[in-house]
C-alpha cells in the first residue's frame, strides 16, 4: 500500500483543466506566473524541505550506500560492485528472494479471490454500512497485533485452532514451526489482516457498475453467476487491475508478521527479502550490502509498477 | 408448488435466487466469523489466568477468569506476584508506551497534514514559476517504495543524533507524503475558483483565505485522511523498532513485540501478552468506532492512490 500509482495515470485530465479555469478567472486581474511567488515558497517549505531529506536525499544515498562498505560506525568505502557481485553470489539472498516470491503469490491469490467474493456479496445482498465497517475490522490493528493473535491460536499445544484440528480427528499442525507451513500461515495472516481493505476498494469499484445493468440482464433471465462473469468481473477488470498491483507491491514489503511470528525461522524457511535486509543492516551491520539488495528489491517494485501502467491503459481501453 | 412453477416462469427463478441469497449470507456470515474470531479469542484470553488456560485451552469462554493479565501488561502487579501468576516479571509498562505512542502518532499527523495541506494549496491555487516542474517531483517521490529509503534515513537520523527519541520516529513522516499531497491538491482544484474570488474581493489575503476558507471547506477529505494516517503511524513497526532502543522511545507495537520476547520460564505468558494487545489495539478501534461510517465511506476514494 505504501506505493501507490494510479494517480500519475490519472491526474493529466484533471489536472489540466483546474488551474486553467482558474487562471482564466484571474488572468483578468493577475498575469501568468506572477504574484503568488513568495507566498508559495512559503507554503511549499515544509513539504519540500521534508521531501528533499527524508525522500530524495535517503534515495540517493540509498543508492550510493549498495557500492559501499558501510558498518556505521566507520565512513563508508566505496567498493564498486562488490556487494552486487556478493548478491549474485548469495544462496541465502535467492533463498530469500523465492520465499517472498512464494508469500506474495499464496497472500495476494487468496486475498484477491477472498476481496473480490465479499466484495460482490457487499454488493449484492446488502448496503449495510455496519457490515462494511466489521469487514474492515483487522485492518485497524497492526501487524504486531495480528502477527501475536495468530501466534497465540495456532499455537501448537493450546491454540484455538489446534484444539478444532484436535476435535476433528485431525492431527496437530505446527503451523509456523513447519518449514512448509510457516510461509503459507504468514501469508493467511496478513490475508485476514488486509483483505477487509481489499474488499472495500474492490467494493468502491463496483459502486461503479450502473444498478440498471443488473436489472436488464436479469430480465433477460441471467443468473447471478452469470451477471458475474458477464457484467462485473469485466467491468471491474482497470480497479482490479490497479488493486492487484498494489497490493502486491504492499506485500513484497512484508517484514512485521515475520519478525514476530517465526523471526525468518524455522531454518530460513521464512526469511522473506525483507527480514533479510534488516538482518544484515542490523544484525551484521552490513549497511552497504543490506543496501544493495534494497536496491534490487526497489528495481523489482518499479518493474510491477511500470508493468501497471500497461495493465491499467489497456484496462481502460478495455472498458471503451 | 410445482404448479405455480410451470405456471409462471418468474418463479422458479425467484425461489432459486433465495436459496442462493441463503448461501451467500451463510458465505458472509463465515466471513465475518473468522474476521471477528480473533477479537474475542483475544479478550477471552485476557481474561483467563495462565495456569487455567493451559489445562483448559479449548473452553470458548475465559477460563479462571481474572484480571492479572491486565495488571502484568500494565506494571500494575509486583515482580514476585507477576511470576508466580506466570508473567516474566520483567519490566515493561504500557502506559508510557501508550503515551508515546501518542505523542508520536499526534505529531506526525497534525504536522504532515498541515503542511500537506499548504503544498497541496500552493500547487493547485497558487501561480508561481516550476510549480509543474516540483509537483511532477513530488509525483515522482511516489514511485519510490517506503521501504527503500528506512536504511538510508535510519543512517540519517542517527547523524542527526535523533536515535532512540520519539521525534527521531517522527520525523521522516512528518512532513509529507506524496499521497498526502496529492490527495488533497485534488480536493483543493474542484474547489469553483468563486469561493476564493469572493473572499479575496472581501479584502482577506491568500493565506486567510486558505486557512479561514479552503481549509474548512476540506474538512471532510482533511478528516478522513487524518484518521488514516493515525492509524498507519499508530500501527507502524519496522521503523519504530530501528530507531528506539529503550523505554524513553519504545511505542506500543514494539513493545509488545519486546513484551512476547520476555518468555518466562514456564512457557509463553499468554494471557498477559494478549491483554497487552488489546490495550494496543484499543485507541484504534475505539477511534474507529467513532469515525467508522465516514472512514467506511470513503476508503474505495482514498484507497485507489
Amino acid at each position: 500500500m505504501t506505493v501507490a500509482s494510479s494517480p500519475p495515470s490519472r491526474l493529466p485530465p484533471r489536472g489540466v483543466a483546474g488551474p486553467q479555469s482558474a487562471s482564466k478567472v484571474r488572468g483578468v486581474r493577475e498575469r501568468e506566473g506572477r504574484g503568488d511567488g513568495p507566498l508559495a515558497a512559503l507554503f511549499i517549505a515544509p513539504a519540500l524541505l521534508g521531501f528533499l531529506v527524508f525522500l530524495l536525499w535517503p534515495t540517493l544515498r540509498g543508492i550510493y550506500l549498495s557500492f559501499t562498505r558501510f558498518n556505521l560506525l566507520t565512513p563508508a568505502e566505496w567498493v564498486g560492485l562488490d556487494n552486487y557481485v556478493r548478491m549474485v553470489n548469495d544462496p541465502i539472498f535467492w533463498d530469500s528472494l523465492w520465499v517472498t516470491v512464494e508469500y506474495v503469490f499464496i497472500n495476494i491469490g487468496v486475498q484477491t479471490v477472498t476481496a473480490l467474493a465479499v466484495a460482490v456479496l457487499l454488493q449484492r445482498l446488502t448496503r449495510s454500512s455496519v457490515l462494511r465497517a466489521v469487514v474492515l475490522t483487522p485492518y485497524l490493528v497492526s501487524n504486531v497485533v495480528a502477527g501475536i493473535v495468530w501466534l497465540w491460536m495456532l499455537d501448537t499445544q493450546l491454540g484455538i485452532g489446534n484444539e478444532i484440528l484436535q476435535g476433528l480427528g485431525l492431527g496437530r499442525v505446527p503451523f509456523l514451526a513447519d518449514e512448509t507451513w510457516a510461509i503459507p500461515t504468514i501469508a493467511l495472516i496478513n490475508v485476514w489482516r488486509h483483505v477487509g481493505y481489499t474488499a472495500l476498494l474492490l467494493f468502491a469499484g463496483l459502486q461503479a457498475v450502473p444498478a440498471d445493468m443488473y436489472e436488464a440482464a436479469k430480465v433477460d433471465g441471467a443468473g447471478e453467476w452469470r451477471m458475474f462473469w458477464r457484467i462485473t468481473l469485466p467491468l471491474l477488470r482497470p480497479v482490479l487491475a490497479v488493486v492487484l498491483i498494489m497490493t502486491v507491491i504492499g506485500s513484497f514489503q512484508v517484514f512485521d508478521t515475520v519478525a514476530v511470528t517465526t523471526a525468518g525461522g524455522p531454518a530460513n524457511a521464512t526469511n522473506v527479502l525483507q527480514y533479510y535486509i534488516y538482518g544484515s543492516a542490523f544484525g551484521r551491520f552490513q549497511f552497504g550490502y543490506a543496501s544493495a539488495m534494497s536496491v534490487a528489491l526497489l528495481v523489482v517494485l518499479s518493474a510491477i509498477t511500470f508493468v501497471q501502467y500497461r495493465l491499467t491503459r489497456a484496462g481502460h481501453t478495455d472498458l471503451g | 408448488m410445482t404448479a405455480m412453477a410451470t405456471m409462471t416462469p418468474l418463479r422458479p427463478a425467484r425461489r432459486r435466487l433465495t436459496l442462493g441469497r441463503a448461501a451467500a449470507w451463510a458465505a458472509m456470515g463465515a466471513f465475518v466469523l473468522v474476521t471477528l474470531l480473533p477479537f474475542y479469542w483475544i479478550l477471552r484470553t485476557a481474561l483467563s489466568s495462565d495456569a487455567a488456560l493451559a489445562a483448559d485451552p479449548g473452553n470458548p469462554l475465559p477460563v479462571g477468569l481474572t484480571g492479572g493479565g491486565f495488571a502484568r501488561a500494565l506494571g500494575l502487579q509486583s515482580t514476585k506476584e507477576a511470576i508466580a501468576q506466570g508473567g516474566s516479571g520483567g519490566g515493561l509498562v504500557f502506559w508510557r508506551y501508550l503515551l508515546n505512542s501518542f505523542v508520536v502518532s499526534t505529531l506526525v499527523t497534525v504536522c504532515q497534514i498541515l503542511f500537506s495541506a499548504m503544498a497541496a494549496y500552493a500547487f493547485a491555487r497558487l501561480r508561481w514559476r516550476g510549480r509543474a516542474r516540483v509537483f511532477g517531483l513530488f509525483l515522482a517521490g511516489l514511485m519510490v517504495p517506503a521501504i527503500f529509503t528506512l536504511l538510508p534515513n535510519f543512517v540519517l537520523i542517527k547523524q542527526l543524533g535523533l536515535i532512540d527519541t520519539l521525534l527521531g520516529i517522527a520525523l521522516p513522516t512528518m512532513f509529507m507524503t506524496p499521497f498526502a499531497v496529492f490527495f488533497l491538491r485534488q480536493f483543493f482544484m474542484n474547489v469553483p475558483p468563486e469561493v476564493e474570488e469572493a473572499a479575496l474581493l472581501d479584502g482577506a489575503g491568500k493565506v486567510r483565505v486558505f486557512f479561514r476558507v479552503l481549509l474548512p471547506m476540506a474538512s471532510t477529505p482533511v478528516l478522513t485522511l487524518a484518521v488514516l494516517t493515525y492509524i498507519t503511524s499508530w500501527n507502524d513497526y519496522f521503523w519504530p523498532l530501528m530507531v528506539s532502543y529503550s523505554d524513553s522511545s519504545r511505542v506500543l507495537t514494539v513493545a509488545l513485540d519486546v513484551f512476547r520476547a520476555q518468555t518466562p520460564q514456564t512457557g509463553t505468558d499468554w494471557s498477559g501478552l494478549m491483554a497487552a494487545t488489546l490495550v494496543a489495539a484499543l485507541p484504534m478501534l475505539v477511534l474507529f468506532g467513532i469515525f467508522a461510517r465516514r472512514i467506511v465511506g470513503s476508503v474505495g476514494f482514498t484507497g485507489i492512490k
